[in-house]
């Protein structure tokens, strides 16, 4: 930028205006740089919405939360509906998988359908994740939360589907709704709904 | 590996994804600056995970992968220096 303050012909910026203008500029590159510290400096965020609550679906938001916490990300999972279950003290170590509505699993529908299939279908997968050294569900909320992974559950759901605070592990937040979910979302650099 | 003698070994054999990134990380956090850790891995995606991780640490130098068959199985050693 030029610093010539020399008197101009008509129609160009006066000395006084000239200095307004450097000074505004000024202004505005500090306010730059500090918005641009404000974003450096602090860390990413992501932000996961659960909602389901089978075995098979508790594992992407569970290996994405734990992934990004050793990513250095600051990780908030708000878990609805169904996904509550996940943060349950006594279902989260035993989620079924529907043995139906699934084309890729190797029972067929009719046969799924057959009372106790679920339990056989959960047994099987439930042995494979063990085979192949995959971490179980309470095993990865452990880790998590180690991590600093905060979990949140929907107040309105906890409250529609007949759950008590107490049903949650200790370090889950409950108290938290839509809105708070929301701003969260709108802080973050990644928002995925599971 | 050839030069840097690592100061903490992590052993994560039979763990399969995320825990090998997520029990380095772990593992890492402990380590002094200069010092430098050997993940020994079974998960054959700990080579691309690893690597994804420390490219994207400040301070996370990964500065070796190895494969070697050990015992029947396939072994993955990473040796990542703490610069910082």
């Amino acid at each position: 930028m030029s610093t010539d303050t020399q008197p101009t012909p008509d129609g160009s910026p006066s000395v006084e205006e000239f200095e307004a203008l450097q000074s505004r500029i000024d202004e505005l590159e500090a306010e730059l740089a500090s918005v641009r510290s404000d974003v450096e400096d602090g860390p990413r965020k992501m932000v996961i919405i659960a909602t389901k609550g089978t075995l098979d679906m508790a594992y992407p938001p569970l290996i994405l939360a734990s992934t990004a916490a050793a990513f250095g990300y600051d990780v908030t999972v708000f878990h609805t509906f169904w996904g509550l279950e996940i943060l349950h003290e006594e279902k989260a170590e035993d989620l079924k998988l529907s043995s139906v509505g699934n084309p890729s699993m190797p029972v067929p529908n009719v046969i799924g359908a057959l009372p106790g299939m679920d339990r056989v279908t959960t047994r099987m997968m439930e042995k494979q994740i063990a085979d192949n050294g995959v971490a179980t569900v309470g095993e990865l909320i452990e880790t998590s939360i180690e991590q600093g992974v905060n979990f949140q559950a929907c107040q309105m759901t906890i409250d529609l589907m007949g759950y008590d605070e107490e049903d949650f592990f200790d370090e889950v937040e409950t108290g938290v709704g839509a809105a708070s979910a929301f701003q969260e979302m709108a802080d973050a650099d990644i928002q995925l709904l599971v | 590996m050839s030069t840097d003698t690592p100061t903490e070994t992590l052993d994560v054999k039979g763990q399969n994804c995320p825990m090998p990134v997520v029990k380095t990380k772990g593992a890492f956090d402990g380590l002094a600056p200069g010092a430098t850790l050997e993940v020994v891995a079974t998960d054959a995606g700990s080579m691309s995970d690893i690597k994804g991780w420390a490219d994207s640490t400040d301070g996370a130098e990964l500065v070796d992968q190895e494969e070697a068959t050990e015992g029947g199985e396939t072994v993955y050693r990473h040796y990542i220096r703490k610069t910082e």
